[in-house]
């Protein structure tokens, strides 16, 4: 009896939580929620995330939602068979990983995470992508990306020189992020770029990554 | 500050936290100090003359934010970082408020911190901003801002109120670092016209007084003085 997600594949907080366990190797199920005939604000789904959002994550009784917890839980888990991607035995260590996964979901996430629905998700809904929004958050974006150009020019990975949740939680709005035009801002930073390259470039990125086509 | 005083005097080398107390980021971070009974420091940052952005500052925390931390070599920032990092240091002298030796238990207190940090913060935070801070600075409230924020909060805390008709706390009938995450925003926010909010649904309403009488809580939005 293996877990199961409620998403969708192109989902940037599904993807999030495929990765912890792609990156364990555990075994899953991905159920899909079909957002367009609004099953994710269905009862049966609203019983599993009460804010009808995706994903959801069941294991056996335990369900939970809000991918940066459910990620924590999977790495929790599979740690003596996946490997340590969070470093709880270490003061230290964990205070690193704990601190850039806060670096993702109050600096990055704001940033990048309004460029993204300006690109992918708002021409879904036939309307055109608000440059000006674009702009302003592509400004802060790279604002950010120089704290984590200097923070590469010194460790090979955000916590430190091992790779960790931090790292992985940055793959699915980069992963978009990356087709659009404005990669430049990724990969006029050389060691942003590097990092980038060596994170999405591992077996559980790529095979995560290719079930979320990037086309804008 | 007395207890500050006191503190150097008695030669006690705790950790630092940089930061003006009042701010709700470095309140967060004081709150679970006192919660573990831990030692520490207040070091004021001037925001007025900048000082948040001033070389030493940014050496410490690179967004030019509050609060940073220092505990020996180790710097810190981001209070929500910071908050895990006290509460896992002190675990066996005070309070278990992360359960990380649980893996159900811990889950639920992840689930609600995220809870905080993606759904509640954003909202709250704003209302709190466009109500109390804002006009400090000459700005006029935005009512749309605030209706809009204040409608959504009501939906939100009604998820709120159906947890805690369940669970004594948020993630579960323990107190946690998830309830104690709530603290700094709420404590504004209950002093802003919109405390009715809270107030009518019953099951929040007494989940905020018990986390609100809490001693260590107490201790500091003593020193939030724009609270009510």
């Amino acid at each position: 009896m293996g877990v199961k997600v409620y998403g969708a594949t192109m989902s940037t907080c599904t993807a999030r939580v495929l990765l912890c366990l792609e990156e364990m190797g555990a075994e899953y199920e991905l159920v899909p929620i079909d957002f367009s005939t609004g099953e994710h604000k269905q009862p049966a789904h609203l019983a599993r995330n009460p804010f009808g959002q995706v994903p959801a994550f069941e294991d056996g009784a335990l369900i939970l939602y809000e991918s940066r917890a459910i990620a924590r839980y999977i790495l929790r888990k599979y740690k003596s068979s996946g490997g340590d991607l969070l470093k709880e035995g270490s003061l230290e260590e964990s205070a690193m990983v704990d601190l850039w996964l806060e670096v993702e979901s109050q600096q990055f996430n704001p940033a990048i995470g309004p460029i993204f629905y300006q690109i992918f998700i708002f021409p879904r809904f036939g309307n055109v992508p608000d440059q000006a929004v674009i702009d302003t958050n592509l400004e802060k974006l790279c604002k950010v990306l120089d704290v984590y150009e200097a923070r590469l020019s010194k460790t090979k990975y955000l916590a430190g020189d091992f790779f960790s949740l931090a790292d992985l939680s940055h793959v699915p709005l980069l992963h978009y992020f990356m087709a659009t035009p404005h990669a430049s801002v990724v990969n006029s930073r050389p060691h942003v770029k590097a990092w980038w390259e060596g994170v999405s470039s591992r077996p559980a990125c790529k095979k995560v990554t290719a079930a979320m086509p990037a086309s804008a | 500050m007395c207890s500050e005083r006191e503190r150097e005097r008695e030669g006690v080398m705790g950790v630092k936290v940089y930061g003006p107390p009042t701010f709700t980021s470095a309140a967060r971070v004081i709150a679970v100090l006192e919660e573990m009974g831990a030692d520490y420091e207040v070091v004021p940052i001037d925001f007025a003359a900048g000082e948040h952005k001033h070389p030493a500052h940014l050496a410490r925390n690179p967004f030019g934010q509050v609060p940073a931390f220092e505990d020996g070599d180790l710097m810190l920032f981001e209070s929500r970082a910071i908050a895990r990092y006290v509460a896992r240091k002190h675990k066996s002298s005070g309070p278990d408020l992360l359960r990380e030796g649980n893996l159900q238990e811990s889950a639920m207190v992840d689930l609600w911190l995220e809870v905080e940090s993606q759904q509640y913060n954003p909202i709250i935070s704003s209302i709190v901003y466009e109500c109390l801070i804002s006009p400090i600075y000459g700005g006029v409230p935005d009512r749309k801002l605030i209706d809009a924020n204040v409608e959504k909060l009501g939906k939100l805390l009604d998820l709120y109120e159906d947890r805690l008709s369940k669970t004594k706390f948020l993630a579960g009938d323990f107190f946690s670092l998830a309830d104690l995450n709530h603290m700094p925003y709420s404590q504004y926010f209950m002093a802003t016209p919109h405390a009715s909010l809270f107030e009518s649904r019953p099951h929040v309403k007494a989940w905020w007084e018990d986390l609100s009488s809490r001693p260590a809580v107490r201790k500091t939005t003593a020193g939030m003085p724009m609270a009510g």
